[in-house]
């Protein structure tokens, strides 16, 4: 299936313009973009999910950092441009290892590369994909009532229940979950849960709960990869599911779930495709550490510097939040989803969820 | 009647022996346990050998010995290439408490109360019984004299046991041998710590140590200049007490009072002595041999209203910015230290005695990071080792913020924690030790305040240094920006537009936006032929050495602004040096600092400047002080403004 990369072209083609152009009027060679930091992301009232403000930042060739940064990004773009016209492409990990001939250009990790390929994103307002670069990661498992096509490597579409033809391990999210790839038919169930960690997904599917309740359980895998949210975007969306964000009580699992509902600071170029504005957290909440006894550890530094970061991060800012957040540094201690089996392997399926789903409206008592 | 109880205690009162007093003050003079006991054998035995070398202009070449043949015992040997004592006097120097040369003369030196050395010998001769050898020769063509020593402790009179006429090699010198009871375990350590630190601060001495395993250790002499002679002053009368005023009057030759005032003491003109004797309302021609205690004291009353001028200075002998570097710059060699810096006040006075306070900084290398600083103490060029905490020195140190100048101090205050070794020397004609034992300086206000300044001025120029380094390296790091990066960047966005390489000048002076300094001090030793020096000028043998070390300075100047840039450029070096081939042709020259005006130079464009300083030696010099004045200073890395002399 043959694309056309003609804008993609144009688009990149003018950062050369604009470094050359600085050179020729014996200027000091600069890109800006948006500057990609907590202070600089606002709510987008029309896409209902928090976009970057109007922040800029300068990469300039003045100082030794941005002028390894230009000439960085002058290879990337030449090595996609050749990518597009050869008909290739590449994941990020190799784009980090063909900069090994860049001399000069070579990126000093895949941090920096990966990086620099969503600075890339952000200048030109395209999406990696354009750029033919792909991630490492694959999204994560997903089993439910849910029956998804999937345009496979032979181009033939097939069609694959994710119940009755996945194992245990459920069905794996394509890197590329756009819809000439994937594209959801049937769906018998009630809402989503997206789950932090694979303990817990495996024992909500040992236990049955996608069945008994009508569930379609994601695996996130950590902070999820863009895949996984927009597989979730999409879902939500085209099938108009509720999605109830299942994770861990720490300051780190809080962002999974500002990731996945209101759009990650990294990607917030692209939190339209990402954000599913409507998703709920439904636990565990520090008042569930309080309310269900859970087993606890101490905060570390690292985890109360987290919480209070969240205290002025814009995306944080509503009484829920504000009140969690507050009462967990005031607890001082912390709790995992797997710390409910404290009470047996069925508690959570039979007594947890169900009553934190009633709580929400979800489930009937 | 009974009889008087007076009477009664009369019979019990009598003259105390010497050696009772000894007895009883024996941890005032530093013999308080074993351990302190041998290291203030060395110390009294070396501080004299020191002082009298110096006295008649000979380099000191100090050998010390300690043999440790049982347990509790040990024999301490000194022995110095000194101009020897004639045999007369040989009891009365080393066995009279309070005999000496220095009592009573107001001048900067070691010994001061004569109780060092024949406390040794006291202290020997009282814990073993046995009695001193002393080996004097006092010129080349006699031979020397052995004399076995000991103490009559009633009468305090030496008295000679055996003396006899021996060879010895040396042309002259002394050499004193006592036994006495001493912790040689511990005390070892101590020793070495003393004659470590006393060659610090005597770059002009050579000390050689051996232990009673038979170890060797050398302190290399690292300057052949003798300190500066000390002259000798009358006392200021600021600092006189009332019972020496009196003693003063009964001994002087002037006959009237406002001539007394002149001639037996410092910073007294026919002004200041008039003035006096009208503010004690005193006749100006009062015979001294008649004043009444009264009018003493009104006379040392006025003392304190009259406006008097501080006393001369040229008493004092400081070791000098240069020469304390090079002795530390030797000395912590295996440390391998990222800095040495050094500063000297000018002479002050406080109650009527001149001092002067020299600080060095010994920063980075091998030092321990997470260890306090480390304190070395002088006073007169002798280590001060005990009683660290009672000392000006250690409050006048902890009194400063060093957080500001990036060592670690948990309060603000306190001895700071950090890589680096604080050398701290007191010069006065009087010490105000804190006790007998010499070991701890006394809190007075004005030294420790002079002792603040000088490290405050120290740690600026360690400040500065930082400064210069940490805006060098990032300067540095744009000169790999201009010439790699940028030309690649510039060639790329060509490549990939299909356009020829733009030209980059004007781009690459935005980017710098600087006027570069940088200059490199480098060494060339010349063989045979005379070369001028300044230290060496009251060197003792006179001679003029040939050969030596020629340091070469070359400053490169790059104008990285946009505009042509013309100003004035300053470098400074040591007052010891003798300035050589300058180029180009310097605006001024004076004994501190050279100035060039310089051409105009275009952008891109530089001027390299040269010159050479004769009288160092190798590293006395290695980094040079630049200046700019008639450009904006922040426009320039490598020098900073020109704040005038």
């Amino acid at each position: 299936m043959a694309r056309d990369y003609s804008g993609v072209i144009t688009k990149i083609d003018a950062i050369a313009a604009k470094v050359y152009a600085d050179l020729e009027k014996a200027e000091i060679p600069a890109l800006h973009l948006s500057t990609r930091t907590k202070a600089n992301i606002r709510f987008d009232d029309d896409l209902n999910v928090w976009k970057y403000g109007k922040n800029m930042t300068e990469r300039s060739a003045n100082s030794l950092d941005g002028a390894y940064m230009l000439l960085r990004t002058m290879y990337l773009v030449d090595f996609i441009k050749e990518m597009i016209s050869q008909s290739k492409s590449s994941t990020l990990r190799e784009t980090y290892y063909i900069s090994e001939g860049w001399n000069l250009a070579k990126f000093s990790s895949q941090n920096e590369s990966d990086m620099l390929a969503e600075d890339l994103e952000v200048i030109t307002g395209c999406m990696r994909e354009d750029f033919k670069l792909r991630p490492e990661e694959d999204g994560a498992r997903v089993i439910g009532n849910l029956v998804v096509e999937e345009m496979t490597r032979n181009n033939t579409k097939k069609k694959i229940h994710c119940q009755d033809d996945v194992g245990d391990a459920g069905y794996g999210i394509p890197y590329n979950v756009e819809k000439e790839k994937l594209t959801f038919k049937q769906v018998d169930a009630d809402f989503i849960v997206a789950i932090e960690t694979g303990g817990m997904f495996d024992r909500l599917a040992e236990n049955g709960f996608d069945s008994k309740s009508r569930a379609i359980l994601v695996h996130l895998k950590g902070q999820p990869a863009r895949s996984t949210r927009r597989f979730i975007k999409r879902l939500s969306e085209e099938k108009k599911l509720p999605v109830l964000v299942f994770t861990d009580c720490d300051p780190w699992s809080f962002r999974i779930y500002g990731s996945v509902a209101y759009g990650a600071i990294k990607t917030a170029h692209i939190s339209e495709y990402l954000a599913t504005p409507s998703a709920q957290y439904l636990g565990v909440t520090p008042s569930d550490i309080e309310n269900y006894k859970l087993p606890t550890d101490v905060l570390t530094p690292e985890d109360v510097a987290a919480l209070k970061s969240e205290l002025d991060d814009p995306r944080f800012q509503d009484q829920f939040w504000k009140h969690e957040i507050k009462l967990q540094l005031t607890l001082g201690k912390k709790s995992e989803q797997q710390a409910l089996a404290k009470y047996g392997l069925d508690y959570v399926t039979d007594t947890y969820l169900p009553e934190k789903l009633a709580e929400m409206g979800m489930l009937k008592k | 009647m009974p009889e008087a109880i007076a009477y009664e205690l009369a019979k019990k009162q009598k003259e105390i022996s010497v050696a009772e007093f000894f007895e009883r003050n024996k941890h005032i003079l530093g013999f308080g346990n074993p351990t302190r006991a041998l290291f203030t054998s060395v110390k009294e035995g070396v501080d004299n050998a020191l002082d009298a070398c110096e006295e008649s202009g000979i380099l000191p070449d100090i050998y010390v010995e300690v043999k440790n043949p049982t347990e509790e015992e040990c024999v301490v040997i000194v022995e110095d290439n000194g101009p020897g004592i004639i045999k007369q006097q040989v009891p009365h120097i080393f066995a009279r408490l309070l005999y000496g040369s220095r009592f009573h003369s107001v001048r900067q030196s070691r010994g001061q109360q004569g109780i060092g050395i024949s406390a040794v010998l006291l202290y020997g001769q009282l814990t073993t019984g046995k009695h001193a050898k002393i080996i004097s020769k006092i010129q080349d063509d006699q031979p020397a004299v052995l004399t076995e020593l000991a103490i009559d402790t009633n009468k305090n009179r030496g008295e000679v046991q055996h003396q006899e006429i021996m060879h010895w090699d040396k042309p002259s010198g002394t050499r004193v041998e006592v036994n006495l009871n001493a912790d040689y375990k511990r005390g070892k350590r101590f020793v070495y710590d003393y004659l470590q630190s006393t060659s610090i601060v005597n770059p002009h001495a050579r000390i050689t140590f051996k232990e009673a395993d038979g170890t060797e250790h050398v302190f290399e002499r690292t300057a052949d200049i003798l300190p500066k002679k000390c002259e000798e002053i009358q006392p200021h009368p600021y600092g006189v007490e009332l019972g020496t005023l009196i003693k003063m009057s009964k001994e002087t030759k002037a006959r009237k009072l406002a001539s007394f005032l002149k001639t037996d003491f410092s910073s007294m003109g026919d002004r200041t002595a008039n003035a006096v004797c009208d503010e004690a309302k005193l006749d100006r021609n009062l015979n001294p041999a008649d004043i009444s205690r009264d009018q003493f004291l009104a006379l040392h009353q006025a003392f304190k209203k009259v406006k008097i001028m501080a006393p001369s200075t040229e008493c004092l002998s400081p070791i000098g910015e240069i020469l304390i570097r090079r002795s530390l710059k030797n000395e912590t060699r295996e440390i391998s230290p990222e800095f040495i810096f050094t500063a000297s006040r000018p002479a002050s006075v406080f109650t009527g005695s001149p001092f002067q306070v020299e600080v060095g900084i010994v920063y980075g290398g091998n030092l321990p990071k997470d260890k306090p600083v480390k304190l070395l103490r002088f006073a007169n060029r002798i280590p001060l080792l005990y009683q660290q905490g009672d000392c000006a020195i250690t409050t006048a140190i902890a009194s400063i913020d060093w957080r500001r100048y990036g060592l670690d101090q948990p309060s603000g205050n306190g001895i700071p924690i950090g890589p680096a070794i604080f050398l701290t020397h007191v010069a006065s004609t009087k010490i105000p030790y804190t006790s007998e034992s010499k070991e701890a300086i006394a809190d007075v206000e004005e030294i420790e305040n002079e002792i603040k300044l000088a490290f405050r001025e120290c740690a600026r120029k360690i400040q500065l240094h930082i400064n210069k380094k940490v805006r060098r390296v990032k300067t540095r790091e744009k000169f790999d920006l201009i010439t790699k990066i940028l030309p690649e960047i510039a060639k790329k966005s060509a490549h990939m537009l299909n356009k020829p390489i733009p030209p980059l000048e004007k781009v690459i002076t935005k980017i710098m936006d600087v006027v570069w300094i940088e200059d490199v001090v480098e060494y060339e030793k010349v063989r045979g032929k005379p070369i001028q020096r300044k230290l060496d000028a009251t060197s003792p043998t006179g001679q003029i050495e040939s050969g030596g070390w020629i340091a070469k300075s070359t400053i490169m100047v790059v104008n990285y602004k946009s505009k042509p840039q013309k100003f004035n450029l300053y470098a400074l070096f040591p007052k010891d040096a003798v300035v050589g081939e300058v180029k180009p042709k310097p605006t001024k020259v004076t004994d501190s600092y050279i100035k060039w005006s310089l051409e105009s130079i275009d952008p891109t464009k530089k001027i390299d400047i040269l010159f050479e300083l004769a009288g160092l030696n190798k590293g006395d010099f290695d980094e040079n002080e630049l200046y700019v004045q008639n450009i904006n200073p922040a426009y320039v890395i490598g020098a900073d403004k020109w704040e005038g002399e």
